[in-house]
């Protein structure tokens, strides 16, 4: 076991786990951003550098502090480490950096995106972005691709997190999907379009952190926020069956996995991630079809649940009307 | 002109065949050292303080001796010759020139680790020099000192060549390891270094060609002799690949510790600045690292001679120092333009960057439009500014060291030149109206 610190809050946890796990047991605040990290793919993480964060004593063994800000989503803690996330101004900083990296390119077409509502991105720059723009230059394009006959590929709003190239290597065996050209080109593709045809294939939507691949039987059906989410399950001989329904009415708009408060797809009981097969995620659009549980929560902070941002408008306002009562006080 | 270890009998008519290299002692060090133990082998690279000459400047020995060594399992020694970075031909030159220096180096730091199957990766562009290598290969299988048994010690050796297919990335060890894979050429997330989990997963050494070939010499005058060469921690003898506004252009194998001045103006080395010109700046180690004007790159802050040693030319550390790097000796002359030098290297970068990580990926395209614009003559003085953060925002935030690479050069340009940035937002030069055009680098 590894006593690791994070931000003040100290937590024990086995060896090996990832700083980023830690504060995940922990919670709250101080929980580093992920972008690319997807805890039930193996060798996700690392690539789009949100979670990065300080290590001001490496360990009780060796206290001196890593020179350079680590990714929590793959630096596994020691005994004794101390960590600085939402604490270090220099961490704040780098990732703010990392925002306006991932959005320089990025279309910003939100008010036509499936994504909208429920998008990594959009909460990453909402929490951890500054205001306004400062590049002047015409935004890098890519065509529109089917990849598979339910799937869209809009190039132009991929991160480049690797998550879909992740599941189709862990999920769908015979694999067709990876990057294509490099840097500043690099593209995600199948090579030869369409060549996904694997029951998993869907998981990549799931997966996208923003709306880069979606699902081509809810393209603009709704927005995610007129849709009310059901947790559902049928009997599958594919996959576990257990999804959420997105509904509006008695239309079943869209199907996707049950996804956590870290945005990721939950494990079903038996311990294992709950992907699902194509067949109940494409085919099944019918509330016969399923089994509904109920009302299905959404944790994650974004419009649809909420209204988490004008909580945290609310509580800034909060904050700096304590200081100026506080100053008032002081200046009494 | 120093000690020549690597270079020498360069002239010999034959010296890139088998029978040539042998009439000069070619493979009597690999003789020693097959009647030597590996450690002891290990041992001597050690003494000599030997430093990787790919750019890092790590302890060669000590690096060997991190090798994991889990029994059962095969190790790994690759060579790395994917020798891409701006500025720097030494590796291709002594291939070119000697290619079984570098086959015996192999065989020894082979025989000295414990690998039976080692690799040299070589950059694709250079397909002249696989041959060349090739055809050494194949002569050192013929003459019994690659294959079965070598000489009669019991060691075994393959030696493969791989081509690269022109990635400048693919000369960082991890991403080379994924490419010799026969995987797409992006670095990997470490730890798990090499030493411990390298080519196909198995304890690896990664070394730079000249640091391997480096290593016959080290055996056949000892490390306590080689130590002597050189000042301080910067022993032994180092290519510098020489180039720019100089009268003598090339390869030259210094002693570590020749005054900056004298490698410039020497006749030995350099030769001095072209047509009489004065000198302004110099990149001292390849691409990625730091200019430095005229007064600081010949003297340090302290007044001081700078030296051609990594801790002379580190000396100041960047606000009036650079790095020795790969030994790419970059010279201008008064006339020349550092924006358009750091320009020209940004392209690459942009170029260059495999795109996993955000910063590199976005930050390189990003500087590389800002300058273009600047020489343009549509920059503004918020734009250098804007350079300076974004670098900022790049360096020491990637999984691999070439986001610091692309990041350093546009920090040095704008800390030494700001001057000159700021005559292209003023004057809006209008002689590169090209760059524009032929970037097509529209604005939104
Ligand atoms: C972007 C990048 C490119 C590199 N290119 C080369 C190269 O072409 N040749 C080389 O020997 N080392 C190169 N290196 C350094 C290698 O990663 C590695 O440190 C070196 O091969 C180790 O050998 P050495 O210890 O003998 O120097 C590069 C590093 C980076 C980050
Ligand atoms: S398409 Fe989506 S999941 Fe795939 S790399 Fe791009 S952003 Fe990541
Ligand atoms: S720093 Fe650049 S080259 Fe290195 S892994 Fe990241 S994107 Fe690739
Ligand atoms: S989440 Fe850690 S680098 Fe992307």
């Amino acid at each position: 076991m590894a006593r690791v610190t994070i931000d003040g809050h100290t937590i024990e946890v086995p060896d090996g786990t990832t700083i980023v796990e830690a504060a995940r047991k922990i919670g709250g605040d101080i929980v580093p951003p992920t972008m690319c990290y997807y805890s039930t793919l193996k060798t996700s993480g690392g690539y789009c550098r949100t979670c990065l964060v300080k290590v001001t004593k490496g360990s009780d063994k060796d206290p001196r502090p890593m020179p350079k800000l680590v990714v929590a989503c793959r630096q596994t803690v020691m005994d004794g480490m101390e960590v600085q996330n939402i604490t270090s101004p220099e961490v704040l900083e780098a990732r703010e950096g990392v925002v306006e990296f991932l959005l320089l390119n990025h279309p910003l077409d939100c008010p036509v995106c499936d994504q909208a509502g429920e998008c990594d991105l959009q909460d990453l720059s909402y929490e951890h972005g500054d205001e306004g723009t400062r590049t002047v230059f015409r935004r890098r394009t890519f065509p529109m691709r089917d990849i598979g006959d339910k799937i869209k590929l809009h190039m132009n709003r991929c991160i480049m997190c690797y998550r879909c190239v992740k599941v189709a290597e862990q999920l769908c065996p015979e694999r067709v999907h990876g990057v294509l050209n490099r840097g500043w080109d690099a593209e995600i593709s199948t090579y030869i379009e369409k060549a996904i045809d694997n029951e998993w294939s869907g998981n990549m939507i799931d997966v996208c952190p923003v709306g880069a691949l979606t699902d081509k039987t809810f393209r603009f059906k709704s927005r995610v926020w007129f849709t009310k989410p059901l947790d559902a399950h049928r009997d599958c001989d594919v996959c576990c069956g257990r999804v959420a329904l997105w509904v509006s009415g008695d239309a079943v708009l869209r199907v996707t996995g049950r996804k956590g408060v870290y945005h990721e797809i939950e494990n079903t009981e038996d311990g294992k991630p709950g992907w699902i097969c194509n067949t109940c995620r494409f085919e099944k659009k019918n509330l016969s079809d399923w089994v509904i549980e109920g009302p299905r929560h959404i944790d994650r902070h974004s419009v649809i649940s909420q209204n988490h941002y004008e909580q945290l408008k609310q509580l800034k306002q909060d904050l700096s009307r304590q200081k100026l009562i506080g100053e008032k006080a002081h200046n009494n | 002109m120093g000690r020549q270890l690597l270079l020498d009998n360069l002239d010999k008519p034959g010296i890139n065949t088998l029978s040539g290299y042998q009439e000069t002692g070619g493979y009597e060090s690999l003789r020693k050292a097959l009647q030597m133990k590996p450690e002891d082998i290990v041992a001597e690279v050690q003494k000599s303080g030997l430093r990787g000459r790919g750019g890092a400047g790590f302890p060669t020995g000590m690096k060997w001796s991190f090798l994991a060594k889990p029994p059962g399992e095969p190790r790994y020694l690759i060579c790395n010759a994917d020798e891409s970075e701006p500025g720097t031909f030494k590796d291709r030159y002594l291939m070119q020139r000697k290619p079984h220096i570098l086959i015996e180096g192999m065989i020894i730091s082979s025989f000295a680790l414990g690998a039976n199957t080692s690799y040299i990766y070589i950059r694709g562009e250079m397909m002249y020099v696989y041959h060349i290598l090739q055809k050494a290969i194949d002569e050192a299988y013929a003459a019994g000192y690659l294959g079965k048994n070598i000489l009669g010690s019991g060691f075994d050796l393959d030696l493969h060549v791989h081509c690269g297919a022109g990635a400048y990335i693919c000369g960082e060890e991890t991403a080379l390891l994924e490419s010799l894979e026969g995987k797409r050429g992006n670095p990997r997330i470490k730890p798990p270094f090499p030493a411990v989990k390298g080519l196909w997963g198995c304890p690896t050494v990664v070394n730079n060609v000249e640091t391997i070939a480096a290593v016959v010499p080290i055996i056949r005058i000892t490390g306590e002799e080689y130590a002597k060469i050189g000042i301080g921690k910067s022993t032994g003898t180092k290519l510098i690949s020489a180039s720019g506004h100089i009268n003598k252009p090339g390869v030259y194998e210094i002693e570590l510790g020749v005054p900056v001045e004298e490698f410039i103006y020497s006749d030995q080395y350099c030769g001095g600045i072209r047509n009489g010109k004065k000198l302004k700046a110099v990149v001292a180690g390849g691409s990625s690292v730091p200019v430095l004007p005229a007064d600081l790159i010949l003297k340090t802050a302290n007044g001081e001679p700078r030296l051609m040693t990594y801790e002379s030319l580190a000396d100041g550390g960047f606000a009036t120092g650079t790095m020795l790097g790969s030994g790419g000796f970059i010279v201008m002359d008064e006339d020349t333009s550092v924006v358009k030098n750091v320009w020209n290297f940004s392209r690459f970068y942009h170029h260059e960057s495999c795109g996993q990580c955000s910063p590199c990926r976005e930050g390189t395209g990003w500087m590389y439009k800002i300058l273009s614009r600047l020489l343009d003559g549509k920059g503004e003085t918020k734009d250098i500014d804007l350079l300076w953060d974004i670098q900022r925002k790049i360096e020491g935030k990637t999984i691999c060291p070439f986001g610091d690479a692309a990041a350093w050069p546009v920090a040095a340009a704008i800390r030494h030149f700001r001057s000159e940035f700021e005559q292209y937002i003023d004057k809006g030069n209008s002689d590169v109206k090209h760059y524009y055009r032929i970037n097509n680098l529209q604005e939104s």
